[in-house]
């Protein structure tokens, strides 16, 4: 499922090269060429009723790395990414502002099927959330009957999902048991696997390890390792340590805002932004 | 902090002494014991006076001059006729209107008073939509004294129970199952039918057997719209004349020969035994889908 290898958008590497500029616009802490992003928002904000959750965000998300998104609870991360994949829309009074620009498509165009959308655009939650009525194996393929996709060859991407997902071992045996009969860390890759099983180009994931213990974080982690080969993520996460294992770039949100996007070692070594700086290093947040 | 909020809850969650706990359970197990006993005992009384005239020859006759001789083919017939055709309007009906007002309905000022009045019909008294079913459906729209007359009323009384135990059941289904399909791309319909409803029929068949199981036991409506009390024969279709079985026990009762009471008794154990049996289907319904779900 390599996706797009020869697509010009994926050349990241040379693009990293770019320095920072000191004070430039915000765009450019990324470090990449502006043609290297998969997507790339300009003014992106975002409303819950009268409450602005987002205010004017312009980020560029490489194609084929992984970007982390941290900040303290309620700054809007997962505003963000549910603004991506057009999520966001479906609360009840929200709503957004500014461009999205997914590949040349812009996201929030009248002519834009949100359902098309999302199945260029995966999504893992925070919370683990299997289709408690299916089993493991319907839960993986889920996405796949909405598709209309040819469904000959099930056995097999369910297999290859769960091994991606690196769940296989773990529920071959009980593909048939309910889905919501297995750990909640193994319901969270069997969640992973779901998204995969569609063959996302990019994978959102909102905090997918908060409800998981060690070993299950670390596994996930593993995960996103062996995934970023063949897909582009992007991460929310509350834990620091993670952010600098997983990722490639890192973005800092605080109330609403893009305070600062670099790579991810330089976010950690030499934050620009003080409260970057203090939010890392635990003094808030 | 720690200290004094433990000193608030111990003030909220002082013991009751222990004299008046004992009292207030006493009275509480009476409150829940004493209807349960009449309940029995007017069971008993019912089933003493019913059982010799139970048998095969009371189920396969029809009503009779004869008190010894009557059965209640007819009313039986039109009673499973009534509660099919009753599911058949109200069930589509209700499961459709409970998915647009949870799924589909923008939470504005009509959409709340449409929800409170849905819970206000559930109250309106069943003579009320006798006299409805008569002026609308009898007469209105000349379906005269028919199965399809009975039925059309015995749906409006139906449709706001099943509405409310749907829309009770589809609330139960967690938001984030709602996101999960929508996020591999499913759109709103297919989200319904492959999560919300499949993940909500318990509920929903639980109300739908216990709103048909009531309307299959209505008497007031169904006299109302002018079932016959005596019928010597089936219904030929949906269009012809009927009795059923809440009517014929109502006409054999108000007879002055106590044989007929006998039947009335008779008549009354076997509505109950279909209540019981509808009531014992929607628990075990639930129980068992409850856990595939589970
Ligand atoms: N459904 C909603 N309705 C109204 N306001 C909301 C809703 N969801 C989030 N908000 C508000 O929007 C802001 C951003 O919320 P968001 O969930 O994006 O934060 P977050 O950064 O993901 O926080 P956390 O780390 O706690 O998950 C918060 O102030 C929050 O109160
Ligand atoms: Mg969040």
């Amino acid at each position: 499922m390599s996706i797009s290898n020869e697509h010009p958008y994926m050349s990241v590497t040379a693009a990293s090269n770019d320095a920072h500029t000191e004070n430039g616009i915000r765009r450019d802490y990324t470090g990449l060429r502006e043609d290297a992003a998969l997507i790339k928002t300009a003014g992106l904000t975002a409303w819950f009723g009268s409450m602005q959750a987002l205010k004017g965000i312009d980020i560029n998300i490489a194609a084929g790395k992984v970007t982390a998104i941290i900040g303290p609870s309620g700054c809007g991360k997962s505003t963000f990414i549910r603004c991506l994949n057009r999520m966001h829309e479906v609360v009840p009074g929200a709503r957004v502002e500014g461009s999205i620009f997914y590949r040349e498509h812009n996201v929030y165009a009248p002519n834009v099927n949100p359902v098309m959308l999302r199945r260029q655009i995966g999504m893992v939650f925070q919370k683990p959330n299997p289709f408690p009525m299916m089993s493991i194996k319907e839960n993986v393929l889920a996405g796949l009957p909405l598709q209309g996709k040819n469904t000959t060859n099930r056995d097999e991407i369910a297999e290859r999902a769960l091994r991606q997902a690196a769940l296989w071992d773990e529920v071959k045996d009980v593909l048939d048991k309910p889905g919501s009969s297995i750990s909640g860390g193994q319901q969270q890759r069997l969640c992973i696997a779901r998204a995969l099983a569609i063959e996302p180009e990019i994978l959102l994931m909102d905090e997918p390890c908060s409800a998981l213990d060690p070993i299950a974080t670390a596994k996930i982690e593993d995960l996103i390792h062996t995934l970023r080969q063949t897909i582009t993520i992007i991460i929310v996460t509350h834990n620091m340590q993670q952010a600098a294992r997983v990722s490639d770039y890192t973005a800092f949100f605080y109330m609403g805002e893009l305070v600062e996007y670099s790579d991810t070692d330089t976010m950690f070594r030499a934050p620009h932004n003080s409260r970057t700086e203090d939010y890392i290093t635990g003094r808030f947040g | 902090m720690k200290q004094q909020e433990s000193h608030r809850s111990d003030f909220f969650f002082t013991p009751l002494d222990g004299k008046i706990e004992k009292a207030f359970r006493a009275i509480m197990a009476l409150a829940v014991i004493l209807p349960f006993l009449i309940l029995i005992v007017l069971l008993v009384d019912t089933f003493v006076d019913g059982y010799p005239r139970l048998g095969w020859n009371f189920l396969t006759s029809f009503p009779s001059r004869f008190a010894s001789s009557a059965g209640i083919l007819s009313p039986l017939v039109g009673s499973i006729i009534l509660m099919g055709l009753t599911a058949l309007f109200a069930v589509p009906l209700g499961i459709g209107a409970a998915v647009y007002l949870e799924e589909y309905a923008p939470k504005n000022a009509i959409t709340t008073f449409i929800e409170l009045n849905i819970a206000n019909l559930a109250g309106v008294p069943s003579i009320i939509y006798g006299l409805l079913g008569l002026g609308l459906f009898v007469r209105f729209m000349q379906m005269g004294r028919s199965l399809l007359a009975g039925a059309a009323t015995l749906s409006l009384m139906a449709l706001p129970m099943i509405i409310m135990a749907a829309r009770e059941a589809i609330r139960t289904v967690p938001n984030d199952l709602r996101e999960a399909a929508y996020a591999l791309g499913a759109d709103r319909w297919v989200t319904i039918r492959k999560v919300v409803l499949p993940l909500s029929l318990p509920g929903i068949l639980t109300g739908i057997i216990l709103s048909l199981a009531r309307a299959i036991g209505e008497t007031a409506p169904i006299i109302t719209i002018g079932a016959l009390t005596y019928v010597a024969f089936l219904p030929d279709s949906v269009t012809s004349s009927f009795t059923a079985l809440p009517v014929q026990i109502f006409n054999w009762i108000s007879r002055p020969q106590t044989d007929f009471h006998v039947n009335a008794a008779a008549g009354i154990i076997v509505l109950l035994v279909i209540m019981l049996a509808m009531n014992s289907i929607a628990i075990f319904l639930r129980f068992k889908l409850q856990r595939k779900i589970q």
